[in-house]
């Protein structure tokens, strides 16, 4: 083994992966999040038109591959005058994607509080917005850590997909070391052992969240 | 005889193909407590969230004095379906205190956020209701931390901090273990003494007949009987009523 090679791809690997990777997944996430309690709220809306449209989106997030979702959005919309930088193409792509997983995720998780809950919110002179708000969320958001976490730890995972696009991330840093060098299995192994630290850091983050969410319940 | 509070008049209310109420009047006082019984499945709790909108009703008429009559046979505005809800306050069965929420919290929560009364005022309000029904200790605890006697104690606190004209209880025992309904029983009654306009769904028959002033017996979502507990316990004029009141009183005859 090249212990040289290790100790020199060892920091250039981190640094990408603190600047590209991590960064690219917790902006996504956000956005994600975002963007899937809307689309849940609209699943959940009486008006068919309106969760039609959250059912579609759905549907089409969760039924292609994300791979293929990047490259439309890098490599394709540009044919149709729409161009788009490595990293914003890539934190458009997750971001739908996220939107579209986690809003099953929020929408089963509100579905799971008491309907009393809902009617105690009304008795006490809440409005249908307000009682979502300061009743059911709060109590939707412990029920949805756990699967919430998977879809974030699966999407620093995913986020190896942006190197396809051209993003400067902790795969493509592999890549790259990878081709000049030739070493091919230590520096991909060593990159996985990279993404395996880091998403077993954020399954002990994901117990401790949900050790103090469960203090409530 | 002094104008009523409110007035619900002809309610029908159907689940599909259940028609579960069918044409029931229901007025009440200022000061007066009224018990709903009956059979399970009579219409008497769906009589009890037609009061303030938990469901709407397919027919029939509700106004509160000075409010506007809303008929239930047309769309009903939003603004007055809000502003009859105002007037009441529930509560529920199964208590449906916010278990994120402490005690103070749940019971400031509707007069903070909804009434606009500012916090300090609203917590002080609180801690004297609290204490009134003997859990002024309790303010900073969390619902599952109480006895299902407490958290429904927490639940009529909740009610009254909103200061409604009438409170609803739907069936506010049944879902307590025996030896806790009496001091929920008594929280009810302290209340009923002290003035408070009270509809009251429940199988608590010797309650209903020491506490309320007028009894309703549903049956078939249809009011079978109403009189005061004396005349309709003890004399009750319907076949039904006698056989509802053999039922419950003498379970193993």
């Amino acid at each position: 083994m090249d212990v040289q090679l290790l100790q020199d791809s060892w920091w250039p690997m981190w640094r990408d992966a603190i600047l590209g990777t991590i960064p690219l997944a917790l902006i996504s996430f956000a956005l994600g999040l975002v963007l899937a309690l809307g689309v849940a709220l609209l699943r959940l809306s009486s008006r068919r038109l309106l969760s039609g449209i959250g059912r579609v989106y759905v549907s089409i997030i969760r039924g292609t591959p994300l791979l293929v979702q990047l490259f439309v959005i890098f490599y394709g919309l540009p044919t149709i005058g729409v161009t788009i930088d490595p990293w914003p193409s890539a934190v458009v792509a997750f971001s739908l994607n996220v939107g579209g997983y986690a809003a099953e995720v929020i929408r089963a998780a509100i579905l799971s509080v008491p309907t009393g809950q809902w009617e105690a919110g009304y008795v006490v002179g809440m409005s249908h917005a307000r009682t979502l708000r300061r009743i059911i969320l709060p109590q939707a958001a412990r029920v949805s850590v756990p699967p919430l976490s998977n879809t974030f730890i699966s999407l620093v995972k995913d986020s190896s997909l942006a190197s396809l696009i051209l993003v400067t991330e902790l795969f493509r840093k592999a890549q790259e070391i990878a081709a000049s060098t030739t070493e091919f299995l230590l520096i991909y192994a060593e990159a996985a052992v990279i993404y395996w630290i880091i998403c077993t850091v954020l399954s002990f983050g994901q117990d401790r969240i949900e050790k103090k969410l469960e203090q409530y319940v | 005889m002094s104008e009523p509070l409110m007035s619900a008049r002809g309610i029908h209310k159907s689940f599909g193909d259940n028609h579960v109420l069918r044409g029931v009047d229901l007025d009440v006082r200022p000061g007066q407590v009224v018990a709903l019984i009956g059979p399970s499945g009579s219409g008497k709790t769906t009589m009890l969230r037609s009061l303030n909108g938990l469901e709407m009703p397919d027919a029939g008429t509700l106004a509160f004095d000075g409010g506007p009559e809303i008929d239930f046979s047309r769309p009903v505005p939003a603004a007055q379906r809000f502003a009859a809800r105002d007037r009441s306050a529930m509560v529920f069965q199964h208590h449906n205190l916010f278990p994120h929420k402490t005690v103070l919290q749940n019971v400031t929560e509707g007069p903070v956020q909804v009434r606009k009364v500012p916090r300090a005022e609203a917590e002080a309000r609180a801690t004297d209701l609290l204490a009134r029904v003997g859990l002024a200790e309790k303010r900073d605890a969390y619902p599952r931390e109480l006895s299902g006697g407490q958290q429904q104690r927490v639940g009529i606190v909740r009610a009254l901090a909103l200061q409604p004209d009438l409170l609803l209880f739907d069936e506010p025992t049944s879902a307590l273990d025996p030896e806790l309904v009496g001091e929920v029983l008594h929280v009810m009654k302290s209340l009923a003494d002290e003035g408070w306009t009270m509809v009251v769904v429940t199988h608590e028959l010797q309650f209903a007949r020491e506490v309320a002033d007028e009894v309703l017996f549903l049956d078939g979502g249809v009011v079978a009987e109403r009189g005061a507990p004396a005349q309709l316990f003890t004399h009750p004029r319907e076949e039904r009523t006698k056989q509802f009141l053999h039922r419950i009183l003498r379970p193993l005859d």
